[in-house]
């Protein structure tokens, strides 16, 4: 009910909440008759109806006859039903698609709430919101959906998640601390395991707590369960506290890689706890297992990415299916996995982390964010049904409360991940060049969240095997809720109460990187003098062979000889230029340069509007008519270019058929520059604020006169803008630009670039007027071959692998997607 | 002691009882586990293939792979000072104490003179690298060259100058084209030296 409560209490954005909670409730009512027919349709009750009424057409659908229903099909003569209500028919899907929407809704419902999700983990809301979902089916009668069954959980709502952990994980955090999480993974939660379970065992034994039938094995077996921390609970608490990359990495892979114990754990105790007797043979073959599990796993994931990579280099002329191959070749590493038992986890991992170099490098741009979006998207999606599910769940499992072995379990649990941390990182200290501290420790053991696998997991058991299985699914869901409760809430604070270090979120820069190469080949090289075999040696050893061989077979065209260093360096480009067009200045010349300092200095959302007013440039009358005109035109060449419709291709999105235009702009708005510094007159009718979109758009609407580009350009009133909006806003810390400061570096460099090439053009005064000229001929006149010649060449040479970048890589170079396209 | 006079004794050929106690004030401070020195002494003497007791460059180029890396003759050239043509066991181990792992459980004393394997000492190093004409400022010319072998000639010489004017750029802080050893740090300053600078076995 606390949700009900806070939903109302907030003062902003109430009608959408009431919205909101007008579709939860309708959701929950469609909820209640969806259990109407569902509960009849449990066998039980509706054999002997269905055998009855053989004429039934929808039993096939479901194997189910709602009584009421047979009434509706009957063989006599009725007149044609204009209209009717056929709900068996689409029953399943619409039910996930409810849910889905449901969770989506919450998810939307959360983020609208101001602050509550600054103290409460989204992951704690959503059990709580599960919660009250199942009480209130329950309130209406109904049984209560076996929503978190564990094939659906296991094969269709744990895969995404994993997938995007894989996909983006960081490698070489990763690979650094290898030891350390392997360490964690491996030993850690076989210590774990059998800490909690023999001494749940003992406990067990005590007389008094009426547990004395339980064995050893189902207590080693509930151990390995409860002992793996989950990668779910931990993404999802550990991306709202922004920890340092160790730590995050740490506790995160720790979660991913225990899957393989946890698997060899689970179906050894299971396949035991029949016979009995475990001789140490069993404990030899066990130990094979769990090597044949987890290298088994990335062996699969291994080859499906590089299936995935090598299938990428040849989806050149069908970009729009290319995401695809991501995400189906994981899935099928990910079943095959599982097929033969291995880890899927680690499978889907290893499958991520080995395309995604290649892969990357083959697919467009475009293909590259679906493929991040659609990952995030049904990650995210996943994990909120995920705990909505568990919610659910909780309140539909038959329950076995055991006050003694509920609380021995959470207690146990704590204890042996305290103990288990601290000794593992006694050992792991002593070889790690950057120790862990105590407060690293804490917050790795305290970490340690526990999750829907173990809850599947013990759903998975057999009854006839495990009678205590009710019994071991209430501990497992209190130790979940005690986690994700209490330690998921609690860990914020004391994160910032122990001032321990968060994620520094500023980007890399091109320094960072160089040296960062250029120390790795010096420590290689003080390795090889020193005749060590080290990390450095077989990376070094690693990278050439990837360099020499696999990059050849992998990489479409010639980008595999692209350096590492250069493909990031036209990434950073990239990003700066694309948040520059987004910024306005693709489109808009003159408020590029303000708006881009201010994207990478302030958030220009939390532009106070009086300032954002203040800020305006002033204009004259006459003035304004011609930026206007400029801007008109600017726009219309975007527009103007005429695309037919392909069905494999997609319609270019216009930030990126800007990028021509974009890297002319920027040679421009340095001669722009030029000529403004000569200008000092300063105009005084404000002008319609630079960035507003509608203004954009009107503009964009009223007609085209290509003239006047020409005219602007001589006139060029519009840097104006640009410096007067510094000029205003001195006094306005909002805006505020420090040149000098060290934390935007990247604004300085904008600045001094354009200046410099700004200088370098003027000299070439023969060069600026080719440009301007490219600009039109390569929008407007196609015909005039040879001065767009003479512009791409300018274009392209500037950063012909930044062309790339935006354009489709591979064989096919920009020309060949853009040519039939040319009105 | 006598692992000192086993390892320096015969070999170095000079003589123990005068210069032991130098011998040794310095690897207590420079490094003190003893079995990494004698794995050290051995790979000395493993590329000492004319048994002098010193080193020349032309034994450094003798390793394959030092040849591969592309910055290998700057890492050949760190370990002779300027002027001097041969390196003996004491300068090789004082170059190589620079990949020491800090070690955080001494505490500073602020009396010693700041120890070879402080951050500021690797970065220092890594500095040097970059910075032939040790002028104290890795000049524009000095960055294109290191790009230059990095890239292994796969990029154009125009995508290298954008490359090395945007690092100047970035990196750049009093405006001056070249960046100093302060601006170094700075740039450098969210990477975790100790660790991408440190060789474990070197402890």
């Amino acid at each position: 009910m606390s949700v009900r409560v806070a939903l109302h209490s907030p003062t902003g954005s109430r009608s959408f909440l009431e919205r909101g909670l007008l579709l939860l409730v309708m959701l929950i009512f469609l909820e209640g008759t969806v259990l109407t027919l569902g509960a009849a349709s449990s066998p039980d009750i509706s054999a002997q109806d269905n055998t009855g009424g053989g004429h039934d057409r929808r039993d096939d659908h479901r194997g189910i006859a709602g009584s009421h229903e047979q009434t509706n099909y009957t063989y006599t003569k009725k007149a044609f039903p204009v209209l009717s209500l056929d709900y068996h028919h689409i029953q399943v899907p619409f039910e996930i698609s409810l849910w889905v929407l449901l969770a989506s809704l919450m998810k939307l419902g959360f983020h609208l709430i101001p602050r509550l999700s600054g103290i409460v983990p989204e992951s704690c809301l959503l059990i709580v919101v599960g919660l009250l979902v199942g009480g209130l089916i329950k309130l209406a009668g109904e049984e209560v959906p076996p929503v978190l069954d564990s094939n659906l959980f296991f094969l269709c709502l744990l895969p995404p998640i994993i997938l995007d952990a894989g996909y983006f994980l960081p490698i070489r955090p990763f690979m650094e601390n290898i030891g350390t999480i392997l360490m964690f993974a491996v030993v850690g939660t076989l210590w774990n395991a059998f800490f909690v379970g023999g001494l749940l065992y003992a406990v067990c034994q005590i007389e008094g707590t009426y547990l004395s039938q339980v064995e050893l094995l189902p207590c080693l077996l509930f151990g390995s369960i409860i002992s793996a921390v989950d990668p779910v609970a931990v993404l999802a608490v550990f991306e709202e506290i922004h920890i340092n990359e160790l730590l995050h990495i740490l506790v995160f892979g720790e979660s991913l890689l225990n899957d393989a114990v946890t698997v060899v754990l689970y179906h050894l105790f299971e396949e035991y706890s029949g016979a009995g007797e475990v001789t140490p043979m069993d404990v030899v073959l066990g130990v094979i297992c769990f090597l044949i599990v987890s290298l088994g796993g990335i062996a699969v994931g291994a080859i499906y990415g590089i299936l995935a990579a090598f299938t990428s280099r040849f989806t050149s002329h069908t970009r729009v299916i290319e995401p695809l191959f991501v995400f189906v070749y994981s899935y099928m590493a990910y079943l095959s996995a599982e097929m033969f038992h291995l880890s899927g986890i680690m499978a889907l991992i290893a499958c991520g982390a080995v395309m995604r170099p290649y892969v990357e490098a083959n697919i467009s741009h475009k293909s590259h964010t679906t493929v991040k979006y659609f990952l995030k998207m049904w990650s995210s999606v996943s994990e909120t049904l995920i705990f909505i599910f568990l919610g659910v769940a909780t309140v539909a499992g038959p329950h076995a409360w055991n006050w003694t072995f509920v609380s021995v379990t959470v207690i146990l649990c704590l204890v042996s991940r305290v103990i288990g941390v601290v000794g593992l990182t006694f050992i792991i200290n002593k070889f790690r060049i950057v120790k862990l501290t105590t407060k690293d420790q804490f917050i790795v053991a305290y970490g340690g969240l526990r999750g829907a696998i173990a809850f599947s997991l013990g759903y998975l058991l057999n009854k006839d095997h495990f009678p205590m299985r009710t019994m071991f699914l209430t501990a497992i869901i209190t130790e979940i809720f005690f986690t994700v409760f209490v330690q998921g809430m609690t860990i914020k604070p004391l994160v910032d109460l122990l001032a321990v270090k968060k994620k520094q979120e500023a980007k890399r820069s091109i320094n960072e990187e160089i040296h960062t190469q250029f120390l790795d080949h010096l420590l290689t090289g003080i390795e090889d003098i020193c005749g060590h075999y080290g990390h450095h040696h077989w990376k070094d050893k690693l990278n050439r062979f990837n360099k020499k061989y696999i990059k050849k077979c992998l990489i479409a065209g010639e980008r595999y000889k692209e350096p590492q260093l250069i493909a990031f360096y036209h990434k950073m480009e990239f990003k700066q230029a694309i948040e520059l067009v987004e910024s306005g200045g693709g489109v808009k010349l003159p408020s590029a340069m303000p708006s881009q300092v201010s994207m990478q200095n302030i958030q220009p959302k939390k532009l106070p509007p009086a300032v954002a007013e203040r800020a305006l440039p002033q204009f004259t009358k006459g003035r304004e008519e011609e930026i206007r005109k400029i801007l008109r035109s600017n726009l219309q060449k975007t527009r103007q270019r005429l695309r037919s419709y392909n069905r494999h291709t997609l319609v270019a999105d216009p930030f990126e058929d800007g990028w021509n235009d974009f890297l002319l702009k920027k040679q421009r708005m340095i001669e722009l520059e030029k000529k403004m510094t000569e200008m000092s007159n300063y105009l005084t009718v404000p002008a319609a604020p630079p960035d507003s979109p509608t203004m954009c758009r009107a503009r964009l609407a009223s007609g085209d006169d290509f003239k006047a580009e020409k005219a602007g350009a001589k006139v060029i009133p519009d840097p104006n803008a640009f410096y007067n909006i510094k000029a205003s806003s001195e006094g306005v810390p909002t805006i505020q630009v420090d040149l000098a400061s060290p934390q935007s570096p990247d604004s300085v460099n904008m600045l001094n670039e354009f200046s410099k090439r700004g200088a370098k053009d003027q000299g070439l005064g023969q060069r600026e007027v080719a440009t301007r000229d490219e600009d039109q001929g390569l929008m407007m006149k196609p015909s005039s071959a040879g001065k767009e010649e003479k512009g791409e060449e300018e274009g392209g040479n500037k950063n012909p692998g930044l062309m790339r970048c935006l354009s489709d890589p591979g064989p096919s170079n920009e020309d060949e997607e853009d040519e039939p396209f040319l009105p | 002691m006598h692992i000192v006079i086993k390892l320096f004794g015969v070999p170095l050929s000079c003589p123990i009882t005068n210069s032991m106690n130098i011998w040794f004030s310095c690897f207590l401070f420079i490094i003190v586990t003893p079995a990494h020195i004698v794995r050290l002494y051995d790979r000395f003497e493993a590329l000492d293939k004319e048994k002098t007791g010193h080193l020349r460059p032309q034994d450094f180029g003798a390793i394959n792979r030092l040849a591969m890396n592309p910055i290998g003759d700057r890492i050949i050239g760190a370990f002779f000072s300027p002027g001097q043509e041969t390196v003996d066991f004491h300068s090789f181990v004082r170059i190589l104490a620079h990949f020491r792992p800090a070690d955080k459980k001494h505490p500073k004393d602020p009396s010693m003179p700041e120890p070879v394997n402080s951050r500021t000492s690797k970065l220092k190093f890594a500095f040097q690298l970059y910075d032939q004409d040790k002028d104290g400022k890795i000049s524009r010319a000095e960055l294109l060259q290191v790009l230059r072998s990095m890239l292994e000639m796969q990029v154009t010489e125009e995508q290298l100058e954008s490359i090395a004017d945007r690092t100047i750029q970035e990196a750049d802080l009093d405006n001056d084209d070249a960046i100093s050893f302060e601006e170094f740090r700075k740039s450098l300053e969210k990477v975790n030296i100790d660790h991408k600078m440190s060789i474990r076995f070197l402890r």
